[in-house]
């Protein structure tokens, strides 16, 4: 075999993904970065290249500050909620007090959130936090409330029921992963730990944590970008609403491309998110290296 | 060993070749199906055969099943003309047009919302309808309305859906209400003698998500006693007193608890099935949910009527109207063709054929849809039709959906006491509508 020849083979094997890569990922990123860059496009027959002056308005737009703080607001509750309500689930499944059957039947009644798609969570969920809801129903009936809570259509609460939502919907992920990692933990550790004298919690924090650190990380930053990224559950709830209580990035750019007809901003818009998903991946890249 | 080595490249190369000839197919599979081929095959004009149009729409969903299909198909045996039926719900339908008029690959002939219509005609994504009339020499005076934008047709309504206000009798009754309301006072007073009985008034879907309460329902009530939110087609929010006056006129329907709970996150749907259900008295919906509410409460005992005005008004009623429109695409390759169909979809047979099954009104004035088998409260809803002036005024205006959602925040603030008066409301959302007619 040439040299050249031996150089690049390994290319040719590389070439179908490189060619579905650049087609599927390279294109349309490259694409949005460069709209960004442009007054209104698409819009505009001939756009005229602007510079940084998208990124200034849309940095500039009170509604995308506060669209930045309810997205901060929903990924950092989902994300520490779906760590301990997972991490919770992941061990009473783990546990050896409960039989095989009874830990099948919990291990799919926890997981059923998971099956189901951001459209049927939203419709369920939306009945339920109807104001004639079974929600409402329950509290009243239960006497912690004396009027109808409007848990989706009043400002000051409609933010954290969307987070809820949320919540329900992805604990699951965690669940399942951290039972597959509990699962992987010797029992020999657990054993010495016995024979040492430690007690529950310190098993937990000096055993059970160590072991699981490379889960929980992956897991923490793939929630982060998947939660940053959250559009549909939140869309078909509130829309953004009521008067922006709701607004998150996602639905701030969506808003601009396909209700104000902003191509250039709503880029902009999806580049800042793009660098800030691009940070996280870095560090679940590092973090992946480093474990092995 | 060798053997394995020679297999493994052999495999390797299929594999790639595979790949490489699928991504060929992926990239050719539009043209091949609507275009190319049928430029091959000779798109004549008139003849058409060999010509497939894409026509991509929501109306398939929302018809019988089957129903436009056979329609399309009676279009095909005359012409030769193949269409390939693209029907999906409404929001992704809007989505995908939207996005096939950003990167110039939309269906040729399109189902549009008088509400999208300004965006993709500046846009330059839809074909002016002017030119091809006028090519086609097509009598446009039996079209009962044309959407236009700049004095050039973009947009043609196939079938209209006014909006009456619904009354369910029973809870009417029950509050002592003999009369149906026809002014504002007297609606008022109908919803609070309902209120008595637990009973929501009236219901508005003010969600973000489908802004469209703000066109549907609370501009009705400026259009039914003749007022108007345009003037020569640029906002007049500010000053309008009309329009103050309909903004205090739900703002007290709110204060008075009048108003279905979970107004800023319900959606029209919603609305449908708070009334549908017996938990208001009146809602103002489109006549197109008539067979879904008979469907699911047959024994609910409702009534048609015309919005109330407010006192003293003796002009015509205006009625908000919602269509069914249909537009070409500008990148359509086979225009003629295109204009042939949607030629086909006007004339009046097909076009009262079209009503019927929609249970909408006519776009062609000259269509006689025999309604003799429909709902007698489609009848009445029809007459009613007929009586006020049809009006939407969001239809052709730039950016509609938001500028529905803009006024909808605006309101929102108002009724929760963040802005002290309607003037002032007003005034903000003025300044929110400017930058789009700019």
């Amino acid at each position: 075999m040439t040299k050249g020849k031996k150089f690049i083979t390994p290319y040719l094997y590389l070439l179908p993904t490189i060619i579905l890569m650049c087609i599927l990922l390279i294109v349309p990123i490259v694409m949005v970065i460069g709209y960004s860059f442009y007054d209104n496009v698409i819009i505009n027959k001939n756009p005229v290249f602007v510079g940084l002056e998208n990124y200034s308005k849309v940095l500039s737009d009170p509604v995308f500050f506060v669209a930045i703080k309810n997205t901060l607001f929903f990924v950092l509750i989902s994300i520490v909620a779906h760590f301990l309500i997972g991490m919770l689930f992941a061990m009473l499944l783990n546990t050896r007090y409960l039989g095989v059957m009874t830990k099948g039947i919990f291990r799919v009644i926890y997981a059923l959130p998971w099956m189901f798609t951001a459209s049927v969570i939203a419709i369920v969920w939306r009945m339920m936090l109807n104001p004639n809801g079974v929600l409402n129903y329950l509290m009243t009936n239960m006497g912690l409330i004396s009027e109808k809570v409007e848990w989706l259509a009043s400002r000051d609460v409609a933010l954290a029921s969307v987070t809820l939502i949320n919540i329900w919907s992805g604990y699951p992920f965690y669940m399942i992963s951290i039972l597959a990692g509990l699962q992987g933990i010797s029992t020999d550790l657990y054993e010495a730990s016995a024979l040492d004298g430690a007690n529950a919690v310190q098993t937990f924090f000096r055993i059970t944590i160590p072991q699981l650190k490379p889960i929980l990380i992956s897991l923490l930053m793939l929630d982060f970008v998947w939660t940053l990224q959250q559009f549909a559950l939140i869309w078909m709830t509130t829309g953004g609403g009521p008067v922006n209580a709701t607004e998150t990035i996602s639905t701030y750019i969506y808003k601009q491309g396909f209700s104000k007809y902003q191509y250039s901003m709503a880029s902009a818009g999806a580049v800042i998110l793009l660098i800030v998903c691009t940070i996280i991946g870095i560090f679940y890249v590092r973090q992946q290296k480093a474990g092995d | 060993m060798k053997f394995k080595t020679v297999a493994k490249k052999i495999l390797s190369a299929a594999v790639v070749g595979t790949m490489v000839l699928s991504l060929a197919a992926c990239g050719g599979s539009g043209g091949g199906e609507s275009s190319d081929d049928s430029k091959d095959e000779g798109g004549s004009e008139g003849g058409g055969d060999g010509v497939t149009l894409e026509f991509q729409q929501w109306w398939g969903v929302e018809l019988p099943d089957g129903a436009l299909a056979d329609i399309c198909q009676k279009f095909t045996d005359d012409t030769g003309i193949k269409i390939d039926l693209l029907s999906n719900p409404y929001a992704d339908t809007k989505t995908q047009i939207a996005s096939g008029a950003a990167s110039g690959t939309m269906a040729d002939v399109v189902g549009l919302d008088g509400s999208w219509v300004y965006d993709f005609a500046k846009q330059g994504s839809i074909a002016n309808l002017t030119e091809l009339m006028g090519g086609a020499g097509y009598d446009d005076s039996q079209l009962s309305s044309q959407i236009q934008v700049d004095g050039n047709t973009y947009m043609i309504p196939v079938v209209n859906f006014a909006y009456p206000m619904y009354a369910n009798m029973d809870i009417l009754k029950e509050a002592g209400i003999e009369e149906l309301p026809t002014t504002r006072d007297e609606f008022l007073a109908a919803c609070e003698a309902v209120s008595k009985n637990g009973v929501a008034g009236w219901a508005i879907p003010l969600s973000s998500e489908s802004p469209s309460g703000i066109q549907n329902q609370f501009m009705t009530w400026l259009w039914a006693s003749g007022g108007a939110m345009l003037k020569d087609g640029k906002p007049n929010l500010e000053g309008n007193a009309e329009l103050e006056a309909t903004v205090e006129f739900v703002k007290e329907m709110f204060d008075k608890g009048y108003i279905a709970a979970g107004a800023n996150s319900m959606k029209e749907p919603d609305m449908v099935e708070e009334f549908t259900n017996g938990r208001v008295a009146f809602m103002t919906d489109g006549v197109s949910h008539l067979t879904t509410i008979k469907k699911e409460a047959p024994d609910l005992n409702f009534d048609y009527l015309t919005v109330p005005v407010v006192e003293g008004f003796s002009g015509t009623r205006g009625m908000d109207v919602a269509n069914w429109g249909i537009g070409i695409a500008e990148n359509c390759e086979h225009k003629d063709e295109a204009w042939q169909f949607v030629e086909y979809l006007m004339s009046p047979e097909v076009n009262a054929e079209l009503a019927v099954l929609a249970n909408a009104f006519p776009g062609n004035s000259k269509a006689e849809p025999d309604y003799s088998s429909s709902d007698e409260l489609f009848v009445k809803a029809y007459e009613l039709f007929q009586s006020c002036e049809a009006i939407n005024e969001f239809t052709g205006a730039p950016t509609s959906e938001d500028l529905m959602r803009s006024f909808g925040e605006e309101l929102q603030l108002y009724i929760d006491g963040d802005t002290a008066s309607a003037a002032d409301m007003l005034k903000a959302a003025q300044e929110r509508w400017m930058p789009a007619f700019e």
